[in-house]
């Protein structure tokens, strides 16, 4: 399997980057504290996206509920979906209690070392701990070995896992096509073991931030980057640190609303289907 | 002088966590983190914390992959797990039971192995949630002699009593009860068998200098990073701890 070496697109908005995510695509995803590009999932909504696989690097919160809520989801892989202080996601709860979608559960440091795999071009990776948890009689994709080196030595493989889509938010993308997300590695680790990166952004810097020694180093390189597309406050009602913190008392009420079918449906009408100002 | 609930088991997490050199906080622990805060408070900035979720001047530069790195490497000498359903063999389950599903098992599986030791921490105290044997074993409270495993539980807080993990034993001891329980209350409320002195001691209360500190410089990190449970605990007085 070979990933490609990208000449970065810039596309118009959020609307631009979801029409490029197909149905049926697997997406790598970060947790709430880490740069999601909501304004894109809300257009996934908005374009009626199906059978989803989400992956959650390494778990899932808000943009993972509002997609299943919303039927875009055929099945996830995370090692948690929570929606932190607003306590459990609701919508996925349900979904899952009811057996509507595919649950894989792991745990969150095999999802990193298979995403670290694939960055590597290795088949595989192994890991200590886990042996004993229900986690590996359920996962399709662990292997435990004798270690090679050691006799009588159990340890545990994480597949690589090669996700068709990297997606996230990112503070800035520059004209070159680099992206800027700081101090947040697992992002570039989901775009390095990604089939097509696509990347929302706050604002755009002139120039090549790989030409800043100071911006470099939080910088994910444009040869990992599909496509770019601005989104102001396109993270909301997450944060960008720096710029923009989490909307607690926004994601308190979602919590509330999506209590039930017919709340969730609300808060589609209110924030997800009618533009919202943010 | 009064205290709330969520100070005493701040304290006792305190002294559980000891002269620990490293200590991370996973997601959503409040209670933990404030019983970390209230050490680094008192000796100096001791031990080092790790908050997994701290909003601004995260300790980690490689994303949250690093926590587990950081771990496997043995630089982490106490992590706290919670459970759904916490068994008598210290396995815990964060997946589901009976037909319920929780958020899941997150990096359980794998610390519950690397940290030096595990506080397991569950507020509720009820034949629910500690059971006998648990419905999905997220992360195993042993491990057979030929698995690698660098720590494990070390003792299991509730809001009615602490239990010291007896690893030889693979059961848990009753080591104290909290004001407002009791060992009968303790033994009527667990669901899995467990070690008890003849006479139970109580859990010794928060002294006015921790408390001094729990509600000062340890509120002030607490509100930053855990707003909801701030108000609930502090309520009101929360607009005096707010930072200008």
């Amino acid at each position: 399997m070979s990933l490609p070496s990208n000449r970065t697109r810039r596309l118009g908005g959020p609307e631009a980057l979801a029409g490029e995510i197909p149905d049926g695509a697997t997406i790598g995803l970060p947790p709430d504290y880490s740069l999601v590009a909501m304004a894109v999932v809300r257009s996934l909504v908005r374009r009626g996206a199906k059978d989803l696989k989400l992956i959650g690097v390494p778990v899932l919160g808000l943009c993972a509920d509002i997609l299943i809520g919303a039927g875009c989801v055929r099945e996830v892989e995370t090692s948690a979906v929570t929606l932190g202080e607003a306590g459990l996601a609701p919508r996925f709860t349900e979904a899952a209690e009811k057996k509507s979608i595919k649950v894989v559960d792991a745990t969150c440091p095999m999802i990193h070392t298979g995403l670290q795999a694939t960055e590597k071009g290795v088949p595989f990776m192994p890991l200590r701990g886990v042996l004993g948890s229900d986690l590996v009689k359920h996962h399709p994709d662990w292997k435990t070995i004798d270690n090679p080196y050691a006799k009588g030595d159990p340890i545990l493989l994480a597949k690589a896992i090669v996700p068709d889509i990297a997606l996230f938010h990112a503070r800035w993308a520059d004209e070159a096509g680099n992206v800027w997300v700081g101090r947040r590695g697992e992002l570039a680790t989901i775009a390095h073991a990604s089939k097509a990166c696509y990347v929302s952004y706050e604002e755009l810097k002139p120039g090549d931030m790989l030409e800043d020694e100071l911006l470099a180093p939080g910088c994910i390189g444009s040869v990992y980057v599909t496509a770019v597309a601005p989104a102001p406050r396109g993270a909301w009602p997450l944060g960008v640190p720096g710029a923009y913190g989490i909307d607690d008392a926004h994601v308190m009420h979602y919590a509330r609303l999506a209590k039930t079918a017919e709340g969730f449906q609300q808060y589609l009408e209110e924030f997800v289907f009618k533009t919202v100002a943010a | 002088m009064s205290y709330a609930k969520e100070e005493l088991l701040a304290v006792t997490i305190a002294r559980l966590i000891g002269d620990a050199r490293h200590v991370a906080v996973g997601a959503a622990s409040p209670i933990p983190a404030m019983a970390v805060f209230l050490l680094r408070e008192r000796n100096k900035g001791v031990p080092r914390v790790s908050l997994l979720q701290k909003r601004s001047g995260n300790p980690f530069t490689e994303g949250s992959r690093e926590l587990f790195d950081l771990a496997g490497q043995g630089r982490i000498d106490v992590f706290f797990l919670g459970g759904a359903q916490i068994d008598g063999e210290a396995n815990i389950n964060l997946v589901e039971a009976e037909g319920r599903r929780f958020p899941g098992s997150f990096g359980s599986a794998f610390m519950y192995f690397a940290a030096g030791k595990t506080i397991l921490f569950r507020e509720e105290h009820s034949a629910r949630v500690l059971v006998k044997k648990v419905d999905y074993v997220s992360a195993p409270g042993w491990s057979a002699p030929e698995v690698q495993r660098r720590g494990g539980p070390a003792a299991l807080l509730t809001g009615k009593a602490l239990f010291q993990w007896r690893k030889e034993k693979r059961r848990f001891l009753l080591q104290s009860v909290h004001p407002g329980s009791s060992a009968e209350d303790v033994r009527a409320n667990t669901g899995f068998d467990y070690d008890a002195p003849a006479s139970v001691p109580m859990t010794a209360a928060p002294t006015s200098e921790e408390l001094a500190l729990i509600r000062g410089p340890v509120a002030r990190v607490i509100t930053e990073n855990y707003p909801e449970f701030a108000r609930r605990v502090w309520g009101a007085a929360l607009a005096v701890l707010r930072p200008a």
